[in-house]
């Protein structure tokens, strides 16, 4: 229980900045300067290719989180950003994995695989790679059921986040929602 | 017409509008330097450190309310340039620095002094640019000017490559700054300064708490008349020392870790407080679940991530000061008024004189050492509050903030969020540059002004005449006066032993030196620093064992002030509130 009363809790913010030389290493300077942690970040570029859209995903109660908000909306390089987490998105994640591939676990590791949708991207007589997406919860589940059959290496990307269309805009009911940093009547605006 | 980069450079700094820069030539930048030979109309004042060039433009900037510029090397140059980068971020003064770089083909190949600029100073500045390509120059800076100046203010950093100031090339002057990723916000919302003019109009204990912002903004007839319009009572930081007359019936003075006795009682007890521009540092809020408990807070501030970010505000307004502060007082205007609160406000003035009467602001008298209380306020009295004040960093300058009464904003120059010590001389050199017919006076520490005292030799070579007054303690005194408060007497590492001797140090840089050990000799001192027209150092022997109070240990409440020197029951209290420097 953090000091104003809300609970740590992970946050996903989308970020899109100016894809110019060093931007990365500013959000990055940042989240190592202010303290905060970061749990993951990825990177890429836009349909408008001077802008690059950064996924961040960032723990922290509200206190903190609006305070990240506001200092990613101070750097010169920022265009905006947005905090998914209580609107509708979409999150996923891709790993590769290489798995040990015994002759007895061969069955095995391929029927894990489907039933997580993955992919056999790469096989030799000892190994195979899997490539899956999801959610983080779904990645996790994966590769604890690969885990006896010996993980030799495992790639994930970080998370990418994007929202929903309007249309399957889920409207919560107004308790069950929980407040949202722009929410509050005492922001009145950022930066921008 | 295509021209060297090194002459786009200073065609650039011309259409800004520069007219002086400091700095201190090298390798890369020598391209520059060339250019400069016959370059007309820019003044270039030669530093003897980078971070002497920082500094000066740190004073020129705070002193004009213009964009100061300085530019050094690469390498050391630049890593030298990094405190006074930091302390213009910490202070949001608008400075442009230009560094030299190797070219660009070298970049990362660890050449002869070679950093990695921008990576040192992405921290230190608002924003940077590392320049690739001669075309980007003229946008860069012309950028580089319009992040420095608005919003909130603060230093930018452009890193020359060398090739890229020696090719020639055309230069491209956009007319306007356009920029997607930044459009700060200087008009409040209208709906949060309604019900600020509400509370204010109803508040029975309210206190203005105002700082830097108001002096950046401009915005010290505005606050003065908001002030009088409502009498609410004023109290200013450090960095706001100057927006509001020191001696003003409405003066609270200064609060804080070293404020008065009465405003910091006034602020703890008000139940409406308004901060303007200020950003309720540490030092200002000591124990910050103990800061004003019981008021309603209105915070004023350019800077969204400075709202609620040490104190929870209860009606945040982003703006620029002045124009919120012009909407604020049309907003009262308009506001019922049953009188209510006006007639409150009687009482709390009656509180606040009590306060005062109390405990003002005393040091004991002594008829054989100098007390530097008694020569700040001896300087504030021959200068009638009208000097340009420059301080560095330790027990001096916060007897100059609590002793000297300032009339104006823009005449005090004090190194506040980052507390770099030797900060005084090197930006005093730029407040007297800026200003070269007006009385500029260093008040400085033996420690603080070693830090940097090679500038003399700029005084005297440059003309500008200084005037430094050393608060001559022998040692790091605000260091000892913590030793000797919170660390049990245990003195360590704080002597400095009546050496150099000021006198002759002053004298092999041309300038004039003076002393005086006796408390009847300062004025005479004074009078004759104030009507010598050359640089001068007047070094003032005083009490070593004189401490600043009021004094709030970090981590104490305000209202846990020691306001004399400690009994052993002061220093068990202290001790028990002391959660760390």
């Amino acid at each position: 229980m953090s000091a104003n009363g809300s609970e740590p809790r992970k946050h996903t913010i989308a970020v899109l900045v100016e894809n110019k030389f060093g931007v990365l290493s500013r959000v990055a300077g940042l989240f190592s300067a202010r303290g905060y942690n970061i749990e993951s970040l990825s990177v890429g570029e836009t349909l408008d290719p001077s802008v690059s859209r950064m996924t961040l995903v960032v723990s922290g109660d509200e206190f903190v989180i609006e305070q990240v908000m506001k200092q990613l909306h101070k750097l010169i390089d920022v265009i905006k950003v947005n905090d998914l987490t209580d609107d509708s998105h979409v999150e996923r994640e891709l790993v590769l994995v290489r798995v040990n591939a015994e002759p007895q676990h061969r069955a095995e590791i391929l029927r894990v695989g489907d039933i997580f949708r993955a992919k056999v991207v790469d096989v030799t007589a000892v190994s195979y790679v899997l490539e899956a997406t999801g959610d983080e919860g779904k990645i996790d589940a994966m590769l604890e059921l690969l885990r006896p059959m010996g993980i030799q290496e495992v790639v994930r990307t970080g998370k990418v986040a994007i929202g929903r269309g309007p249309k399957t805009r889920v409207k919560r009911a107004p308790e069950a929602r929980r407040p949202r940093v722009s929410d509050d009547p005492r922001v009145v605006g950022f930066a921008d | 017409m295509k021209q060297a980069g090194a002459r786009i450079v200073l065609e650039c700094l011309k259409r800004e509008g520069v007219d002086l820069i400091f700095g201190l030539p090298g390798g890369a930048v020598l391209p520059i330097y060339d250019a400069l030979y016959d370059f007309e109309g820019l003044r270039h004042v030669l530093v003897r450190q980078e971070a002497a060039a920082g500094h000066a433009a740190e004073g020129y900037a705070r002193a004009t309310g213009k964009v100061g510029v300085c530019l050094v090397t690469s390498g050391p140059a630049c890593t030298n340039l990094v405190t006074a980068l930091q302390d213009a971020m910490m202070d949001s003064i608008p400075i442009v620095a230009f560094t030299g770089q190797v070219p660009t083909h070298l970049i990362g190949n660890d050449a002869f002094q070679e950093a990695d600029n921008v990576g040192i100073t992405r921290s230190a500045t608002k924003h940077n640019f590392l320049v690739k390509d001669g075309k980007d120059l003229g946008p860069i800076i012309r950028e580089a000017f319009h992040i420095a100046l608005t919003g909130r203010p603060g230093p930018v950093h452009v890193d020359l490559p060398k090739d890229i100031l020696v090719k020639e090339t055309e230069l491209i002057w956009p007319e306007k700054v356009v920029m997607r990723s930044y459009n700060p916000n200087y008009d409040g919302h209208p709906g949060q300064i309604k019900r600020a003019a509400r509370a204010l109009v109803r508040a029975r204990k309210p206190v203005l708490y105002v700082g830097g912002g108001v002096i950046s903004a401009d915005a010290d007839a505005e606050l003065r008349e908001l002030a009088e319009l409502t009498q609410i009572p004023v109290t200013t930081t450090l960095m706001g020392l100057g927006a509001f007359p020191s001696e003003h019936p409405l003066s609270l003075e200064m609060l804080g870790m070293h404020g008065t006795y009465y405003a910091n009682m006034a602020v703890h007890h008000s139940d409406v407080l308004v901060s303007v521009g200020a950003r309720f540092d540490d030092r200002v809020t000591g124990r910050v679940d103990a800061f004003a408990p019981h008021a309603e807070i209105i915070h004023i501030d350019i800077d969204p991530s400075s709202i609620s970010k040490n104190i929870k505000v209860d009606v945040p307004i982003v703006g620029d000061c002045r124009r919120v502060l012009r909407s604020l007082i049309d907003a009262i205007k308009q506001e019922k008024d049953d009188g209510g609160g006006r007639e409150a406000r009687k009482a709390w003035h009656g509180q606040i004189a009590e306060w005062k009467a109390a405990q003002p602001l005393r040091y004991e008298w002594s008829d054989d050492v100098i007390k530097p209380q008694y020569v700040i306020q001896e300087l504030s009295n021959l200068t009638r509050g009208e000097a340009l004040v420059v301080t560095g960093v330790g027990q001096h300058q916060m007897w100059a903030a609590q002793y000297y009464k300032f009339k104006h904003p823009r005449a005090w120059f004090t190194s506040g969020g980052l507390g770099t010590m030797g900060y005084g001389l090197p930006t005093a050199m730029g407040v007297q540059a800026a200003h070269p017919g007006r009385l500029v006076v260093n008040v400085d520490g033996d420690g603080s002004f070693a830090m940097n005292s090679q500038e003399l030799a700029t005084c005297f070579t440059e003309h500008l005449p200084v005037k430094t007054v050393i608060i001559n303690n022998s040692g790091h005194g605000m260091v000892r006066q913590w030793q000797r408060i919170i660390y049990k007497e245990r003195y360590c590492a704080i002597d400095l032993p009546g050496i150099p001797d000021w006198v002759k140090l002053a004298e092999a840089y041309g300038c004039v030196g003076l002393r005086v050990t006796k408390p009847s000799e300062v004025v005479p001192a004074l009078e004759k620093m104030l009507s010598t027209p050359a640089p001068v150092v007047l070094d003032v022997v005083v009490d070593k064992d004189e401490c600043v109070f009021p004094m709030v240990p970090a981590g104490g409440a305000n209202t846990d002030m020691i306001l004399a020197p400690p009994s052993r029951e002061t220093r068990e209290r202290a001790e028990k509130s002391q959660t760390g420097f």
